[in-house]
């Protein structure tokens, strides 16, 4: 594999998953759509006849056994990758990821570790409502157990996805569909440690801290645009990993700006947002204002009008960045 | 033309009609030594944990098999320490069968890091690394999927291992039963589905809960051949898993056994549970006492001059002695370090 030029997000996945069954033969992948073109978007594309049907299973419609069946094998030796199309199917597995998958290597003293990995597609908009909409990232995060990763960039796209097979742990890699248009150079894959992995600023500021992750993360870089322009200098951090959660490199930044805002496409209660604001707040004794932007605490709708204002967008991050900023 | 299912156990789950004797002739006087030491380990091993449980030594939720240990002993002498073998919350019997270590699992109920689990488990959540028994875990039906899952890896390996689900009457009214069986089906893989039918689940009696009680119907609505055997009968037990085995390690695909057995004590710790069941009654209790299958076994090798009855009292004093040292040992073993709390989560 060469360095690709203008790549887009869901062509990365499809470049992780390449990398991973070349490289990897005890890698395999299992889930509804594996073998169809419309299912997983470009993220797959023809992977079934290039490694063959034993290693790309299209399933029956029964997300539980087919994630049950994904860690059995990852029991026995294999790293397999159970695909949930969309995140809000996936449910029907929690029983799975839940009590099985998190909490196999604890129960059993961390003799028997489940390398397995869930990918669950988040697919918004459209509307698709209530039950075809959901990331839930903020449940799976809570879980002990459970890495969960979520990239935002067209090189974490692979990478992630990479690092993620290669943990001995359960993961929960969820990628956005709003993202598959990103482009971006992508350098040689290699094998990539997750422990290695946390978040990261991908663009420096000195007058306010804006942290998400996924979509959000757009949503931020270019709320940091505008910005710049009205004289406002933001932060800008992408979690990548939101379990475990290491807050350090938050914490140094609203050290250093004292102002926080926290962008995340999942509901208020008990949602992630929240937990980047308390991370933050009880580790720093000097004042901080802090404030988030999250999906208002509603199923998503269908009609338009509805969904038009459900999704948080770049003017919303902007002007409640001016806000926290003009407060002295 | 239509085939009707059969739904009924008809005799097998009527304790009071009689069943046919242990038939021994095929097996060694070693087999059936083993046979009979492996199922008074088992047996011992757990009304030793109800007595544990009662002077209040052993906390942890302890679902105990007495009546049922035909049914692992069987099974597993058809098995390899190359299979993957999943259990349940009643899994001590499995563990044992499948050669797992009584010292090990004894501290694992103490919660001690001598334990099979490092003391992280307790009696629902037991593993073994150098045995079959690839882990139990007590969420119904959890590990069914997962042995199917084990099936995938082994016929991807190509190296004719197989894979086994314990899972009980209850297990059965779950969806991800039918997912399984269904997936198992469908990729053809090597997978042994064993329900032990114990007419049970936690308190109901199972025609109170199904319109049959033949769990063996699903089965054959996927198409998955099947046999339905006395689970107290521990040779007709391992006739059928040897048949059923062959058929899956020759990757002809699923197979399932119905065992049908009885427990003599209630859903969980060390009482009979008369009063928590719908319709369980001493009357039911001593009948299936009748049907017990070490009795059944030791009648059957007297009968045939396999072992005399001072044999067989020697097999259950070495029985005991082991068990009690194992006691000792876990008693003082010590706990795990406070910081495997936090250093087991991950890897």
């Amino acid at each position: 594999m060469n360095e690709l030029k203008n790549v887009n997000y869901g062509t990365a996945i499809r470049q992780g998953f390449q990398y991973l069954m070349e490289n990897h033969s005890n890698v395999f992948t299992i889930g509804q759509g594996l073998w169809s073109p419309w299912y997983v978007g470009n993220s797959m594309t023809d992977l079934d006849k290039e490694f063959g049907k034993e290693r790309v299973l299209d399933t029956p419609v029964s997300e539980h056994a087919c994630t049950g069946a994904a860690i059995g094998a990852s029991l026995c030796g294999y790293r397999p990758i159970v695909i949930h199309p969309r995140v809000d199917f996936m449910l029907l597995a929690v029983d799975q990821i839940v009590n099985q998958a998190a909490k196999w290597g604890h129960m059993l003293g961390g003799q028997a570790r489940p390398a397995v990995t869930i990918r669950g597609i988040i697919n918004r908009g459209g509307e698709q409502g209530a039950q075809h909409s959901q990331s839930l990232h903020s449940w799976f995060a809570h879980i002990p157990g459970l890495r969960v990763v979520m990239p935002a960039s067209v090189q974490d796209a692979r990478d992630l996805l990479i690092a993620s097979v290669l943990s001995d742990d359960p993961v929960v890699y969820m990628d956005d569909r709003w993202l598959y248009d990103l482009e971006a150079d992508l350098p040689l894959a290699t094998d990539i440690k997750l422990d290695n992995q946390g978040p990261k600023i991908i663009k420096q500021g000195k007058d306010i801290t804006l942290v998400a992750a996924s979509y959000s993360v757009e949503l931020c870089r270019q709320a940091a645009e505008l910005l710049e322009q009205q004289g406002v200098s933001a932060e800008v951090i992408d979690l990548r990993v939101l379990n475990p959660y290491d807050p350090n490199e938050i914490v140094s930044s609203v050290g250093k700006t004292g102002k926080l805002l926290a962008v995340d496409g999942d509901w208020r209660t008990c949602g992630y947002a929240g937990e980047i604001i308390a991370s933050v707040v009880e580790q720093l004794d000097k004042k901080v204002i802090a404030r988030r932007i999250t999906l208002p605490d509603a199923p998503a709708p269908t009609s338009r009008e509805l969904e038009n204002i459900y999704y948080p967008k770049v003017d919303e991050v902007v002007s409640a960045a001016l806000s926290i900023h003009n407060r002295v | 033309m239509t085939i009707p299912l059969e739904t009924s156990l008809h005799e097998l789950a009527d304790p009071r009609r009689e069943l046919e004797g242990i038939e021994v002739t095929q097996y060694s006087q070693d087999e059936l030594n083993y046979f009979y030491k492996t199922m008074c380990r088992i047996r011992t091993v757990e009304q030793v944990l109800a007595q544990l449980v009662l002077d209040n030594e052993v906390k942890c939720p302890c679902h105990l098999g007495v009546g049922q240990e035909a049914v692992s002993v069987g099974v597993s002498h058809a098995l390899k320490t190359t299979d993957y073998a999943f259990g349940n919350h009643r899994s001590h019997a499995h563990y044992l069968a499948l050669g797992g270590e009584l010292e090990q699992l004894m501290a694992e109920v103490f919660g001690k890091v001598t334990g099979c689990s490092k003391g992280m488990g307790g009696s629902m959540h037991i593993f073994t690394e150098n045995s079959a028994f690839k882990g139990a875990v007590p969420i119904v039906a959890g590990t069914i999927s997962i042995a199917v899952g084990a099936g995938i890896a082994a016929k991807m390996d190509g190296k004719q291992a197989i894979s086994i689900a314990y899972f009980g009457d209850g297990a059965s009214e779950e969806g991800t039963f039918h997912e399984s069986l269904n997936l198992a089906g469908i990729y053809n893989l090597p997978v042994l589905f064993v329900c032990e039918n114990n007419l049970y689940s936690s308190h109901l009696d199972i025609n109170m809960r199904q319109r049959g009680d033949r769990i063996a119907r699903f089965a054959d609505a996927h198409k998955i051949p099947s046999r339905v055997v006395d689970g107290n009968n521990i040779t007709e037990v391992e006739n059928a898993a040897r048949e059923l085995v062959k058929i899956a390690r020759e990757g002809k695909g699923p197979v399932f056994l119905e065992a049908v057995t009885y427990r003599w004590l209630g859903h969980v710790g060390p009482h009979e549970n008369i009063d928590v069941g719908v319709r369980r009654s001493r009357e039911e209790i001593d009948a299936w006492k009748l049907r017990d299958p070490i009795k059944r076994l030791a009648d059957a090798m007297v009968a045939s001059k396999i072992a005399t009855l001072d044999d067989l009292r020697e097999i259950q004093v070495e029985v005991d002695n082991e068990v009690n040292q194992a006691v000792i040992k876990a008693r003082n073993a010590p706990y795990p370090e406070k910081s495997a709390l936090l250093d087991l989560v991950y890897a």
